[in-house]
């Protein structure tokens, strides 16, 4: 059951063929198994076991809320949860217990999810390996996988079992691994610059960024404002569907929103002529650093559009080799006034130095935050002074409408839909990860993503197929501005094509029958 | 070396501009939901986004913008049809989230002008008009309140927000006319008119002071010391300021549309047209002191008072509407007799014990002659003391009619002539005041009730013949 997809689970609640508290306590008991993952940081059983329960009686009185009703999720920790820990892992809001409910999350319990628990992430978002938050990193259920396992022992250097696990990416990743090992059918990351669709990739799921202003981040503790979305993370396209329905839509809360009517529910029709379809291809994003193996996929990918009638185009996004450097600016200084609010005042941590304001505030937010946060907030400070802010900020916001400018270019020229690499390789040892900093690591993992990020556009990493180490290796789709449902239906049909190994973790699973025994193992069911 | 100038050899023109922190009258904050509320007890009127939790979202109070689009308008100022926020970054206590949203690039309003009267001339009677260009206007968000313990060397911080006050920061320079104009030095956080008309005079005082001695004014923050009425420096509070401007990310530009520009099947809760609300604005203060000089012939300076005074020109307007007197008695009348009475009394309009319809009733007696102006004032005095009769009970009772009778007056002029032969010698010998003396005399014994124009008249005509 856990093996399933959510729209099989729901199918299964409703017809009564398991209850939502087996399926809590089942999730339950799969978390303290997968505990050496650290995903979680906050396992809320209480919580989860109370809403299964009033989900049951709902079942019971046949009065469920959707297909969210009795659905275990996970949420990662940067999102606010009213009486439930937010710790963004940071010393900064450790013990810290928000009053209120992001809209994401409210949407989501108001649709009957079950809340199983906060996931890791590297601290406040910043980073692209999961590695850098105060209660550690997170471990790439792959690491674990029959399929990387077996790929391992061929190699007659193979080390001691545990010491080079995999990192899942970041900064989403403790959600990633949550929805990876099957403790939850749903999870939602964060996405700034690929935050989402980074660990996706890595962990062979499905992970979309939505339209910036189609979902709200009023209670996302934020990173970059202007870049920052909720994203999501499932083991299938309809599933991604099936909560961005439930996500999607204007919130007065939040006044980037947009007020143009969505359709709902998010049902995802099938891809009927794909004959009918553009792909662009940016030639740019064809760089030394890329792997021969995601090279290949995403050759062979372009093919198989063509093959079924598709036209597949190169297209030029000229000011991508900007896009690196333009990204650090804004995003340092948007951190650097976003994290001015942390001060140990109002909440979270608080030094023990009363001397003074000024002593009390350096002593809280030295101890608070780690050296990748000081180091942005040092940085962006500097851009934002009076002296660089014109050559610095304002540069970078021009850099940035080039960048989206390209982008438009592209679908102006009948693109429907790019399609790019997530990564540019498959999941790397922690050990090989931690060799080069934050800094270097996310500027060079976040360069397929976090173009994306200022444009705004929407995107998903759909898993195409395992390497030669048997590792996740994903692709990106990216659609025009609020046509999440156009570039859904494409990453649908593709996904159905490609038909991604499900991962093999028997020794972790008890309840793995149903997954062994179906003859179909090799391919993710999506039976209706 | 250059030579020092003599003292006073040039004239000094001094520069000021004033920033006015002004609350705008609303039910909810600007950026939050949370209630404004006149003397809550501290951190009661906080919401989440007021104590800058993480993961909260200013919305912008959509009264807010429209009392800005007033303010604006009734400033004469240009409407920005688009306009923006943004954050002004500075550490301290009041302020928990590390900025201020504010308008630093692009505010609501900009370059408009306000007339006002300067009272001069002897007895300040005088009313000179002077206009002040209004540079901008702008959108901000208030900080908290601090109260410093020394005690116990604590600050304690309430963050309901500052209330209801005017705060003002003066930019003052000096300046020889013709030159370019000179560092200006910043005054801050002044909350009284009289408060700040000293500190500007000090600091322009200084300032010449210190240039005339070879000396040099510093682009600085001061303060003033209330008790002292001086200026002193804050210089060792703060260096230069770099408040590291940033665009506001969660609020989108600000559009206001007029008639012309409104989209079609605008929905009017989403959109401020400000024509729409340009039609609301209540008739302009310069606009009404121009009507009632046009309309009612009084002095510019009249209109000034009337306009001054809370309920005063509804009162008199009131009045003008009931009563047959002319408009200049009547502004006379308010204006002297009635607001003396209050100003005395430190009554405002609202506890007025005459009502307009009173006075109006007490006019129109004045007015048909049926008592005189000496009786008028009897008259008022005796309705101030608020026992609810009207001013024909009053006059009644007190017999204050005029004496009707002009024989009965012509014969007692003779008499008292004849009791007071001095005096008339002293009028025929051209003594001015004489005659005075004689108009009270019989104004006495006619206790009153004669008009002192007839009895004069009347005198008069006696001593010709």
């Amino acid at each position: 059951m856990l093996g399933r997809t959510l729209q099989e689970v729901s199918a299964a609640l409703k017809q009564g063929q398991i209850t939502p508290t087996e399926l809590c306590q089942k999730c339950l008991s799969l978390i303290k198994k997968t505990k050496f993952l650290n995903a979680y940081i906050t396992v809320s059983e209480e919580v989860a076991l109370k809403q299964a329960e009033e989900s049951e009686k709902r079942y019971k009185n046949g009065q469920s809320l959707g297909d969210l009703d009795g659905i275990p999720v996970a949420v990662k920790d940067n999102f606010s949860t009213s009486g439930i820990e937010t710790t963004c892992a940071s010393n900064m809001l450790k013990g810290y217990i928000p009053p209120y409910n992001a809209t994401v999350v409210q949407k989501l319990l108001d649709q009957g999810a079950l809340l199983m628990g906060k996931t890791n992430l590297d601290e406040f978002a910043m980073g692209s390996g999961s590695t850098d938050g105060i209660f550690g990193p997170v471990k790439n259920p792959w690491s674990y996988s029959k399929q990387y396992r077996e790929k391992r022992k061929q190699n007659p250097h193979s080390k001691n079992e545990d010491s080079d696990w995999l990192i899942t990416g970041g900064s989403s990743g403790g959600s990633a691994a949550a929805v990876s090992a099957f403790t939850c059918y749903a999870a939602l990351g964060s996405d700034t610059g690929g935050s989402t669709r980074n660990p996706a990739a890595h962990c062979g799921l499905v992970g979309f960024k939505p339209s910036y202003g189609l979902v709200s981040r009023h209670g996302l503790i934020p990173l970059v404002n202007s870049m920052d979305v909720p994203g999501i993370l499932t083991r299938c396209v309809d599933d991604a569907a099936i909560v961005l329905g439930a996500l999607a839509g204007p919130d007065p809360k939040d006044s980037t929103t947009v007020h143009d009517p969505i359709n709902k529910p998010f049902m995802l029709p099938s891809l009927a002529d794909v004959s009918k379809l553009c792909i662009g291809i940016p030639k740019e994003y064809l760089i030394p650093e890329l792997s021969s193996e995601v090279r290949s996929l995403w050759s062979k990918a372009a093919d198989l559009f063509e093959s079924e009638g598709a036209k597949v185009l190169e297209v030029s996004l000229p000011h991508t080799s900007y896009s690196i450097v333009c990204y650090h600016v804004l995003c340092t200084s948007e951190v650097a006034s976003n994290m001015a609010r942390f001060d140990g005042l109002q909440y979270g941590h608080r030094c023990d130095i009363n001397v003074s304001t000024e002593a009390m505030y350096a002593a809280t937010r030295r101890e608070g935050f780690n050296d990748v946060v000081r180091g942005r907030i040092l940085s962006g400070n500097f851009f934002l002074l009076k002296e660089n802010y014109e050559n610095y900020f304002v540069k970078a916001q021009k850099v940035r409408r080039l960048i989206a400018n390209d982008f438009v270019n592209a679908f102006n020229s009948g693109v429907d839909v790019l399609l790019t690499p997530t990564t540019l390789s498959e999941a790397v040892p922690y050990l090989e990860f931690i060799k080069e900093d934050n800094r270097t690591r996310s500027a060079q993992d976040d360069i397929f993503t976090q173009a994306v990020n200022m444009a705004g556009l929407p995107a998903v990493s759909i898993p195409v197929a395992l390497s030669n180490q048997g590792l996740p290796i994903g692709l990106q789709f990216i659609g025009r501005a609020f046509c999440d449902q156009q570039l859904l239906t494409v990453a649908k049909w593709f996904e159905k094509q490609v038909q991604f190994p499900v991962i093999q973790l028997q020794e972790l699973m008890d309840d793995c029958s149903a997954v062994l025994e179906n003859e179909k193992s090799a391919s993710v069911s999506l039976k209706q | 070396m250059t030579q020092k100038p003599r003292k006073g050899e040039h004239k000094w023109a001094a520069v000021v501009g004033l920033e006015i922190h002004a609350q705008i009258s609303s039910n909810s904050k600007l950026f939050s939901g949370s209630q404004v509320r006149f003397s809550a007890p501290p951190n009661s009127l906080v919401s989440f986004f007021d104590a800058s939790l993480p993961g909260t979202l200013p919305v912008l109070n959509r009264r807010c913008v429209e009392a800005a689009v007033m303010t604006g308008l009734a400033l004469n100022c240009h409407i920005n049809k688009k306009s923006l926020f943004d954050r002004k970054h500075y550490f301290y206590a009041d302020l928990p989230a590390g900025y201020q949203i504010t308008q630093q690039r692009l505010p609501i309003a900009v370059n408009g002008s306000l007339t006002y009267g300067v009272c001069a001339g002897k007895k300040q009677s005088q009313v000179i008009p002077k206009t002040v260009r209004i540079k901008q206007i702008q959108l901000e968000q208030d900080s908290g309140k601090s109260l410093h313990d020394d005690l116990r060397s604590q600050t304690l911080i309430d963050l309901n927000r500052a209330e209801g006050q005017l705060r003002v920061d003066a930019n003052i320079s000096v300046h020889h006319p013709g030159e370019p104009l000179g560092v200006r030095t910043e005054v801050k956080n002044l909350n009284s008119i009289r408060f700040l008309a000293k500190a500007i005079d000090y600091e322009i005082q200084r300032q010449i002071n210190e240039l005339e001695n070879g000396g040099e004014i510093l682009n600085e923050t001061r303060s003033f010391h209330y008790q002292l009425g001086c200026t002193m420096s804050m210089r060792d509070k703060e260096g230069k300021q770099d408040y590291r401007f940033m665009p506001e990310p969660n609020l989108p530009p600000l559009v206001l549309y007029d008639a012309t520009s409104l989209p079609a099947g605008a929905d009017p809760q989403q959109v401020i047209n400000i024509d729409q609300i340009r039609e609301t604005l209540p008739e302009l203060p310069s606009v009404t002191r121009e009507r009632l000089v046009q309309q009612y012939g009084m002095l510019l300076e009249h209109s000034f008072t009337l306009l001054n005074e809370v309920g005063l020109l509804e009162f008199f307007q009131n009045v003008i509407k009931e009563t047959r007197a002319e408009p200049k008695k009547v502004t006379s009348w308010v204006l002297n007799t009635f607001l003396g009475y209050l100003k005395q009394q430190n009554l405002a309009v609202s506890e007025s014990p005459v009502t307009p319809s009173a006075l109006a009733e007490l006019l129109d007696l004045l007015d048909s002659r049926t008592i005189s102006s000496a009786a008028a004032k009897q008259v008022f005095e005796e309705l101030w003391k608020r026992e609810g009769k009207t001013p024909g009970q009053i006059v009644s009772e007190k017999q204050l009619e005029l004496m009707e009778d002009r024989g009965a007056l012509e014969q007692l002029c003779h008499s008292m002539m004849e009791a007071h032969p001095q005096v008339v010698m002293d009028l025929k010998k051209g003594n001015p005041r004489a005659i005075n003396k004689l108009i009270g005399l019989v104004r006495k014994a006619t206790q009153s009730r004669a008009d002192p124009a007839m009895i004069k008249e009347i005198l008069e005509k006696k001593l010709s013949s």
